[in-house]
């Protein structure tokens, strides 16, 4: 008998999970963040608050999305593993507020030759490891050898560094040795950096992962154990890893680096992280307390928006349509320009993105980069450049048809298969198909290595593509659309735009302000041409703890700095 | 029973082989390559690293290569995980998927079976009717839906559980259930189709007139003999639990192989996508020889070894 009582205790139980199940809706699975296309770096809201004071504890619990797939600088990739490169290593500069580079490892400013092309940097005699040794002028040269060795295998070493550093490329080809980069330990606190060409963000380069000192020693003696977990790693930044590994575990954490340089500045003492994939796992654990943020997907967005734990972050991260001009209709400049008119995107951000995001209008970001002179912001300056106007699309369509000589069109639409990217996709073949007659879109909705291949082929014809900054500069949007660029895959090709850049790179390296304006002017080409049509600039929605202060958000690098952030109850 | 062992371990590797050989080459057929910032690199930059990773030698030389390496116990090294060996990658994180594989497999059967049963033996009953009910629930609704009101009302509201991780026994209580309820829905539906049916064939009435008792009825004439489809369905499901669940596991958070199977895919993390098949394959036709000689304990009409026993 006691058995029977238990059986239907338990399934009375059972039974009200599943009544509860009938009742209580759905949706626990949240999306992933949309289409990327691989790197995504942050944002560029120094809203860091001064002049608070720490209070209480200063322990701060953090979720991320994602494994951090590598400590080892030369190999990291993303903007997780540059997250936490940024934490624990120091390089020779750091981006501070506003993304001004300020010194690190660096003693101070570079004392730059008259041509730009020779940087020497004095060290602080004050850096060390965790082990102990000083951090000198061999640890760069030794990384920044390392990162662009074709026996290293590393992806972002010859990314980075080719065309700006002497001699990378042909290093990175097997043509020459890898002694002749242009970098070399002059004493050792005094580096001497040879440049390939005037690179007029090599300042802000310098705060990049790739470009973190390795010390030789331990490299050489962990071998292939490098970077494996935190106990296979020394550290010179505000914090040292402990309990990673990735191969076991989805957490770590960051404790204050009592033997970095500026110890004194750093006031949190531990941060800790765990992976948490699942947006509603997320918001739960922010709701019981047990995290300081969480990142938010569309659907909770309207559930939190309003609260003071609510934040949108900007970041200079571009979506946009390539339109391919070797298919016979797209290579006519009306019916291109009718397509990018002809999309409501105001709409698109307010309902389908929901978090912030912002309708783009041109090629460059807002807050990315100001001009030399004015201090201008460059979407300032330029405005907007390709707005939403369905009327005029329409006009512009019934043109493009008349001058084709044709009634319809019908067009191959290649997107990702996200669950937001295939409900943007829908909606923008929408928005098309109803502003211009005639017009039908074909959507295919593949999986991100397949977009990327299809990319690279030219194969399609309308592309949702995006892309993320690798240095702060204008070059980073522009210089991809010219003729002879990879990542050009839509068969654009426009004289004065290839002349533009390439005078940007080269003779007007030294002459910056009229450098920018060279991109200023190419942007506009580009878009009087329509050669994309621009979508949207991403924002991120998150909840964050009012308490946590003084963490800086950055264009690019690492996502966050928290060597400055503090806990006031 | 052991020459039958062999000749089955004999058709094991076999199958593994053909496996192997199947899965590298599906695999070469996907676009892309493991590179992570692979739509960054230039051409040549990626040819550079093709060369440095061996991914430029024609597809048969990789074959031949992998294989040599395979035989030698050397699956290689992760390029999503940077440089992780995909042995050590595949042994942590196994035992954690298939400890709640197994947790949940033990939970669900036994339930499910007590379900199931008490459903049989009190046909068309109340009792029946909530089993049913429950079962077509457990069948019907997805684990990521009971998972995520488990974990918002036991975890959030309750404040009972904890909300996600793997730290200890509490931690898996959650999990556990919500990945439970289909096994349990299963077994509950077999066994109770099972048991009616056994209950009223000819043997039983025989045992009844021999004045068997009731509890011998139905545990060693009738509960034996319902449970050899089950043990077919439990089979499969319990590799299927045991080798790793995304959704579950990204739902607690949980460090188990399920979720970095999927990435690797996605990623083309060539040496994890074979290491991680080849295990699966191996597992499920371990289980598969398992459930063949339970079939002769349970049932000894089946004889395994053909022909003299």
């Amino acid at each position: 008998m006691r058995k029977a009582n238990w059986l239907l205790l338990a399934m009375a139980l059972l039974l009200s999970v599943f009544l509860a199940a009938c009742s209580g809706g759905s949706s626990s699975e949240g999306d992933s963040s949309g289409e990327d296309t691989g790197t995504e770096e942050g944002t560029d809201e120094g809203t860091s608050e001064e002049g608070g004071e720490a209070s209480g504890e200063q322990v701060l619990n953090l979720l991320d999305t994602s494994q951090i797939p590598t400590m080892d600088s030369s190999h990291a990739t993303d903007a997780v593993a540059f997250q936490y490169l940024g934490s624990t290593m120091e390089g020779l500069y750091r981006l501070g507020e506003n993304a001004e580079p300020v010194p690190g490892i660096a003693e101070g400013e570079p004392e730059v030759s008259e041509d730009g092309l020779t940087w020497n940097i004095k060290l602080r005699e004050d850096a060390v490891w965790s082990n102990g040794d000083p951090v000198t002028a061999h640890d760069f040269v030794f990384a920044w050898r390392r990162a662009i060795d074709p026996d290293t295998g590393s992806e972002y070493g010859p990314f980075m560094m080719n065309d700006v550093l002497k001699n990378a490329t042909a290093i990175n080809n097997g043509e020459k040795d890898v002694e002749e980069l242009g970098v070399e330990a002059v004493s050792d606190y005094e580096l001497k950096i040879t440049l390939e060409k005037a690179v007029p963000y090599f300042h802000s380069l310098l705060t990049f992962g790739t470009y973190l000192p390795l010390n030789e020693d331990f490299v050489t003696e962990q071998g292939d154990d490098y970077a494996l977990t935190s106990d296979n790693l020394i550290y010179n930044g505000p914090f040292v890893l402990e309990d990673w590994d990735p191969k076991a575990n989805e957490s770590w954490t960051m404790k204050k680096n009592p033997d970095y340089w500026d110890a004194e500045t750093v006031q949190l003492e531990e941060i800790n992280v765990d992976v948490v994939k699942e947006t509603s796992t997320a918001v739960n654990l922010y709701d019981t307390g047990e995290t300081d943020r969480a990142s938010l997907t569309a659907e909770f967005v309207e559930q939190y928006a309003g609260t003071e734990d609510y934040r949108t972050l900007p970041e200079p991260t571009l979506f946009y349509l390539k339109m391919n001009q070797a298919n016979e209709y797209l290579a006519n400049k009306n019916i291109r320009k009718a397509i990018a008119m002809a999309i409501n995107k105001q709409d698109m951000v307010d309902v389908i993105l929901a978090n912030g995001s912002i309708v783009s209008n041109a090629a460059v970001p807002v807050d990315f980069t100001t001009h030399p002179e004015s201090g201008e912001d460059f979407r300032d300056i330029n405005g907007d450049l390709l707005t939403t106007d369905k009327e005029q699309a329409k006009e512009l369509w019934q043109k493009g048809l008349d001058e084709l000589g044709v009634d319809s069109i019908e067009l191959r639409y290649l997107g990702g298969d996200t669950e937001t990217a295939t409900e943007m996709d829908a909606y923008i073949k929408n928005q098309l198909e109803e502003t211009l007659e005639g017009l039908t879109v074909e959507i295919s909705s593949v999986p991100f290595e397949e977009r990327i291949a299809r990319d690279e082929a030219s194969d399609y014809d309308i592309q949702n593509s995006g892309w993320g900054p690798d240095y702060l500069d204008p070059s980073t949007w522009l210089n991809m659309w010219t003729s002879d660029s990879p990542y050009m895959t839509m068969n654009y090709n426009n004289e004065e735009y290839d002349s533009l850049i390439k005078e940007a790179n080269n003779e007007l390296l030294t002459d910056l302000s009229a450098r920018y304006d060279n991109y200023l002017e190419a942007e506009k080409v580009l878009m009087d041409d329509a050669a994309i049509a621009p979508l949207y600039q991403r924002s991120r929605a998150y909840l964050w703890r009012p308490s946590v202060k003084g963490v800086i958000f950055n264009p690019m690098g690492a996502d966050f700095s928290y060597k400055w952030a503090y806990i006031e109850e | 029973m052991a020459r039958y062992i062999l000749q089955r371990l004999g058709y094991m590797l076999l199958t593994l082989f053909l496996i192997a050989t199947f899965s590298f080459f599906l695999m070469k057929m996907l676009p892309g390559s493991p590179m992570k910032a692979e739509e960054k690199l230039s051409e040549a930059q990626l040819e550079i690293l093709y060369e440095k990773y061996n991914l430029d030698d024609p597809v048969p030389v990789q074959y031949i290569n992998y294989l040599g390496n395979l035989v030698q116990g050397d699956l290689g090294v992760s390029f999503q995980l940077n440089n992780q060996p995909v042995t050590d990658l595949l042994a942590s994180r196994i035992p954690v998927s298939a400890h709640l594989g197994f947790q949940a497999m033990i939970l669900g059967t036994i339930l499910g079976m007590l379900l199931g049963l008490v459903a049989a033996v009190r046909n068309n009953s109340w009792i029946d009717y909530t089993s049913n009910v429950i079962s077509v629930i457990g069948i019907s609704i997805p684990s990521f839906i009971f998972a995520g009101l488990l974990q918002y009302f036991v975890g959030v509201k309750l404040g009972l559980l904890p909300i996600a991780f793997w730290e200890g026994f509490k931690h898996t209580i959650m999990p556990t259930i919500a990945l439970a309820i289909f096994p349990l829905a299963i077994a509950a539906r077999f066994l109770r189709t099972e048991m009616i049916e056994v209950l009223g064939s000819d043997y039983i009435v025989t045992a009844r007139a021999k004045g068997v008792t009731k509890g011998g009825i139905m545990f060693k004439h009738g509960l034996r003999n319902a449970l050899i489809p089950l043990v077919t369905v439990m089979g499969p499901m319990a590799v299927s639990l045991m080798t790793g669940t995304l959704v579950i596991e990204q739902i607690f958070s949980i460090p188990g192989i399920g979720e970095q199977f999927v990435t690797s895919v996605t990623t083309n993390d060539f040496p994890v996508i074979m290491g991680t098949t080849l295990f699966f394959a191996f597992f499920f036709i371990l289980i598969i020889l398992v459930i063949d000689i339970l079939y002769g304990i349970i049932d000894p009409r089946i004889r395994l070894a053909g022909g003299k026993d």
